[in-house]
Formats: C-alpha cells, sequence, structure tokens
C-alpha cells in the first residue's frame, strides 16, 4: 500500500514537515525532525532506485487524475540516482550542520533555518522526480526562495552574505522566469506540459522558430540555475558566504538538481531528433563548457578565499558534467552522470572539512591554512584526500570520472578534448596544492593553538571521504545505474 | 505584415516590451530597490505572455452554463500563472527584505556604495583602479 506511494512521500513528507518545525521552539528538536525526515527520504529514494532497476520506469498519477491532465511524477534511472544524490548528501550533511549552525548563524535564527532548509530539499526533490515542466518551475523557484534566505543566514559572519544572497536572487528569478518563458512557448506550440507527452509532440511539428526560442529560454534559464560558464556570476559569493553546512549542501545537490532538469529537457523533452539539437551541443554547450573548465579553474589557482576559491572550481567542474552531455553520446551521458554523482562526494567532503576550519577559525583564508597540517591533522587529511579525487587520482571517485569523460571524448573521435581534461585537471593540481603546501610545510601562525574539529564535524567529513575512497575502488553500482540513465536519456532503454 | 496582423498580435507586443524594459531596468539601475521593481515587470510580461496563450477568441469565462455551443477560454495557462503571480510575490517580498538588511548593513542600497564598502574591507584602502576578483 505505502510503497505504491513513495514517488509522492519523496516530496511530501520534507514539504510537511517543513511548517511543522516552525513550531519547534528549540532549535535541537527542528533537527531532529530534518534529521528524521532525511533519514526516511533516503529511505525512499534507495527503494525507488532499486524499484526503477528491477521494473524500468515507475508513473504516479497525483490525486488519480491521468498523466497528460493531472500532474505525473516519473522516475527512471536518471532521476533516482540523483534523488539518492540529494538524500544521502542531506543524511550526511545534517549531523554536521548542527554543531556548524549552532555556531554561524544568531541563535534565534537556528529553529527556523531547519525551516528552509527542509524547504530547500523538497524543492531540490520535487523538481528531480517531476515529469511536468510546469510543477518543474514550482519546485525549482521553492528550492531557490529558501536558499536565497539559506546563503543570507551566513550575513553573521560576513555582512557580504547579504549582497551575495541579493544577487543570486536577482540571477536565480531570471533564469527561473526564462524557463518559465520556455515551457509558456512549448505549450502554446503543443498543449501539454506533461515531459512525456511533449516528447512525443515535438517531433511531429517539425522545424519551427517557437520551438527554437522555447528552447533558447529553457536552456538558457537552467544555464543560469546551473551556473554554466558565462553565467556562473552568483555562485562564487553564493557559496564563499553562506554559513559552511549550507555551502556543503548546496555545492553537492543545488546545482546537480539543475543539470538533471537539463538533462531532462535536452535529451527526453527535446529529444535527439530536435533540429537544432546537434549544433547547440557541439556548437554551444562543448565550447562553453571547455571554457568553464580552463576559465574557472585558472580563476581558482588566484583567489585568497579557500571557500571561494573552491566554489570556482565547482564551476569548473559543472563544465566537465556539460562537456559529457555534449557529447551526447551513451558513454558521454554516463560520464555527465557518473561525475554528478561523484562530484557531489568530493565537493561535500572539501567543503565540510573547509567548514571544520571555519569553525575553529573563523574564516578560510590561504593564511589560516598555514600549519594546519600540524594543527588539525584529522581535517587537512579529509581535505587532501578530497583534492585528490577532485584532481582525478586513482582509487578515487574522481579517477572514474575522467576516466569515463575521456572514453566519452574518445569514442566521439574528439581525441584533443581527451588532451584538455587532463590539461584542466592539471590546473586543479595547482590550485589544491597551494592548500597542501601552506597546510604542510609552513609553520603555524605564532600564538595559534586551536586544536582538532570536534568529532561532530569530521565524523560526517570521514563519511563523505570514506565514500569518495569506496566509489573510486568498486564503481560497480555508479557506473551500472548512470549507463541504464543514459541510454533511458537517449531512448535506447536496454 | 499588415495592420491587423500587428493588431491581433498586440498583447505579445506589450510582453515584448514590457519584457525588454524589465530586463533592461534590472541589468542598469544600481538601486537595488529598482531592481527588483524592474525583475516584477519582466515577470509580469510573462503572466501576459501566459493568460495570452489562454485566450479563445469570442471564449467566455470558463464557467459551465449548460450551453454545449459556448466556447470556453482555456482556464490552464490562467491558473498556471496564478501559481507564479504567488511565486513572484515570494521573490519580491524576499529580495525586498534582503535590501532592508543590506541597508541596515551598508547603508546604502546603491550597488556602486556598496561595492566600495566591500573592496575598502578587502583591500584596505579604496583602491584606485577595481582590479578585483571578476
Amino acid at each position: 500500500m505505502i510503497a505504491a506511494h513513495l514517488p509522492i512521500l519523496q516530496v511530501v513528507i520534507p514539504l510537511i514537515a517543513a511548517p511543522l518545525s516552525v513550531f519547534c521552539r528549540r532549535p535541537a528538536l527542528a533537527w531532529w525532525l530534518a534529521m528524521l525526515v532525511s533519514v526516511v527520504s533516503l529511505y525512499i529514494s534507495i527503494a525507488l532506485l532499486d524499484r526503477v532497476l528491477d521494473q524500468g520506469t515507475l508513473s504516479y498519477v497525483l490525486g488519480n487524475w491521468a498523466a497528460p491532465w493531472g500532474i505525473e511524477y516519473r522516475i527512471d534511472a536518471a532521476n533516482a540516482i540523483v534523488l539518492l544524490i540529494i538524500s544521502g548528501i542531506s543524511t550526511a550533511v545534517l549531523p554536521y550542520t548542527r554543531v556548524s549552525i549552532a555556531k554561524e548563524v544568531e541563535a534565534h535564527n537556528q529553529g527556523l533555518f531547519y525551516t528552509c532548509y527542509l524547504l530547500c530539499f523538497t524543492g531540490l526533490l520535487g523538481m528531480v522526480i517531476t515529469g511536468d515542466a510546469f510543477n518543474a518551475f514550482v519546485f525549482l523557484e521553492i528550492s531557490s526562495l529558501s536558499t536565497y534566505v539559506l546563503v543570507a543566514l551566513g550575513a553573521r559572519q560576513d555582512r557580504r552574505a547579504l549582497t551575495a544572497a541579493y544577487t543570486y536572487l536577482i540571477m536565480g528569478t531570471i533564469g527561473a522566469t526564462f524557463f518559465v518563458i520556455g515551457v509558456g512557448l512549448l505549450y502554446m506550440m503543443t498543449g501539454t506540459l506533461n515531459m512525456a507527452d511533449l516528447a512525443q509532440r515535438i517531433p511531429a511539428i517539425g522545424a519551427n522558430r517557437t520551438l527554437v526560442v522555447a528552447f533558447a529560454f529553457i536552456v538558457t534559464g537552467i544555464g543560469l540555475k546551473l551556473a554554466l560558464f558565462p553565467m556562473h556570476l552568483w555562485l562564487p559569493n553564493a557559496y564563499a558566504f553562506a554559513p559552511s553546512a549550507v555551502t556543503v549542501f548546496l555545492a553537492a545537490t543545488a546545482t546537480k538538481a539543475a543539470v538533471y532538469l537539463l538533462l531532462r529537457f535536452l535529451f527526453t523533452v527535446f529529444g535527439t531528433d530536435f533540429h537544432i539539437f546537434g549544433p547547440a551541443l557541439s556548437y554551444l554547450l562543448l565550447p562553453l563548457a571547455v571554457l568553464a573548465m580552463f576559465a574557472a579553474s585558472t580563476v581558482a589557482i588566484f583567489q585568497v578565499d579557500i571557500k571561494r576559491m573552491l566554489a570556482y572550481s565547482s564551476i569548473a567542474q559543472l563544465g566537465y558534467m556539460v562537456l559529457g552531455i555534449s557529447l551526447g553520446t551513451v558513454t558521454g551521458l554516463t560520464a555527465a552522470i557518473i561525475h554528478l554523482f561523484n562530484h557531489a562526494l568530493m565537493k561535500g567532503a572539501l567543503f565540510m572539512a573547509l567548514g571544520a576550519v571555519v569553525y575553529r577559525f573563523g574564516g578560510a583564508g590561504i593564511d589560516q591554512m598555514r600549519g594546519l597540517g600540524r594543527l588539525m591533522p584529522w581535517t587537512m587529511a579529509a581535505f587532501v584526500v578530497g583534492g585528490l579525487s577532485l584532481i582525478g587520482v586513482p582509487l578515487t571517485v574522481g579517477f572514474i570520472s575522467k576516466w569515463y569523460l575521456i572514453a566519452g571524448a574518445l569514442e566521439s573521435g574528439l581525441w584533443p578534448l581527451a588532451i584538455l581534461v587532463v590539461a584542466s585537471s592539471l590546473l586543479a593540481v595547482i590550485y589544491i596544492w597551494r592548500v597542501v603546501e601552506a597546510a604542510y610545510l609552513d609553520e603555524p601562525a605564532a600564538g595559534a593553538t586551536a586544536g582538532e574539529a570536534p568529532a561532530a564535524l569530521l565524523i560526517p567529513t570521514w563519511m563523505l571521504v570514506g565514500a569518495n575512497v569506496y566509489f573510486g575502488i568498486d564503481a560497480g553500482l555508479t557506473t551500472h545505474v548512470a549507463e541504464q540513465a543514459a541510454h533511458v536519456l537517449l531512448g535506447s532503454a536496454t | 505584415m499588415g495592420g491587423s496582423d500587428f493588431l491581433g498580435l498586440f498583447n505579445y507586443w506589450i510582453v515584448i516590451v514590457l519584457m525588454m524594459l524589465g530586463l533592461y531596468t534590472v541589468v542598469s539601475r544600481g538601486n537595488l530597490v529598482k531592481k527588483i521593481i524592474g525583475l516584477n515587470i519582466f515577470q509580469t510580461s510573462v503572466f501576459l505572455l501566459y493568460i495570452s496563450m489562454g485566450k479563445v477568441a469570442g471564449g467566455t469565462a470558463p464557467i459551465l452554463t449548460g450551453d454545449p455551443k459556448e466556447v470556453y477560454s482555456n482556464p490552464l495557462p490562467h491558473v498556471l500563472i496564478l501559481t507564479a503571480i504567488v511565486v513572484g510575490v515570494a521573490t519580491t517580498a524576499l529580495g525586498l527584505a534582503l535590501v532592508v538588511r543590506i541597508k541596515n548593513a551598508y547603508d546604502s542600497i546603491e550597488e556602486d556604495e556598496i561595492q566600495a564598502a566591500d573592496d575598502e574591507m578587502e583591500f584596505g584602502v579604496e583602491p584606485a583602479a577595481k582590479d578585483g576578483p571578476p
């Protein structure tokens, strides 16, 4: 009975818990509620992934209104894996959040923090699970609006969090509005909002200018949300000034949900037969992805604030995902989806380690990193393993991502791309090395006595570090799911 | 295109004008409140786009009258836009709330003054050339 309703429970449980947590007067109580919801959501997404792998695509109609008229939740391998990433990261981040937020956010805001957190969580899950284009917009806005608040909560540490949140609000709203314009034009042409239904009707219309405009609006809108290279300006400050726990959660999940939405619209809704599909991938997404890989990595090298450095690195890493997408082949998409999963793990671990430094020192400038290898050995060790994973050293998840990406490039006959992927990884070596050098080769600042971070921060960090290594050695699960997702998206279901 | 086409597409011309006005205001104004107003105009143009596309020529409000020959406008885009209006209101409220906080923190709502205050904090004295992070 319950099993049949898992798709809706995935979204409704956190949605109902969010207003409930307002009534929890004590932050601890709100935290317990969020933690409980997160664990239940993780359980549901594992169950959904299991069923999808077993039975293929699941469809759930809301309120018993049949598919093209009512809202449909449609789950296949592509979104089941993203649901797992979001709820898994949330479950890993929340134990960390409790200690980190207690220090970084005003006491009277801590209870409400979890309300926003749960709303953001709901929005991300909703936009991934839904099979309805307009519904995706609504969930996108739910997650975005709560994200702006979460970013602004960093204002106690640094007032620039406010301007970062404001900029994000302006850019995010423009992005979401572009998306909804595109969806409107699609509705105008097809009379439907259901993604599967759209996919069937669009080819029948053929080459049509309104569809091209809709395509452009949707890709640009989602591009703004996922910080595709020239539209990334909101991201560095939002990540740098948000509370540490928020940065971890956003870096690991928010852009991933946007990447998923791009995949879904490009491949399922418009489809590979759409007449400007090929040019859009090879003349728009591919160059932008390569530019992101190099430009953002280069900027990252010169950052003084390490949190902002990792934010720029995220833009570069999103470039790898878009690169995989732009290849438009099964291997390329597999690489993109594997990296989606792997990047969540590596950036999660890196930002958590950095959050522990912020917890101790109140900031994460390169100067604060000096001598930390001795002062906070466990934190810095986690940072190093995360960094190695980011670079793509064997036995970490980063290696698996790069391996598939290079395989995808070679398979498409684009060997220069394979070289570019390796070359841009070398830039990652430079910016990670700067931190390692400061932490292990420099003397600690005089009078720096701070010791290791509390266990409540270290244990979640090392859980993610462990996942980096585990999925780096045994990549069977991720590659299997990612391959299946790629087949579903390309319509060549196995 | 003939004059009747222009008049027939009147709604859509207004949509384009409002959309560009709004977007231009967001980009060009340094005042944070004016930016929000621009964003509002931009969103309103989209509401109009949706509402226009739901209109059926000669159609009436979609309320059942029992007359089988009655032509109704398409209610779905109108309902969608009710949701989008709520989203727009929430965005405006949140944006203005952030502006209030920024005003308290910086004592200004002008973008360039806020930028100058941030630069001063980051680089010490006011820098002659703005060569901060891009």
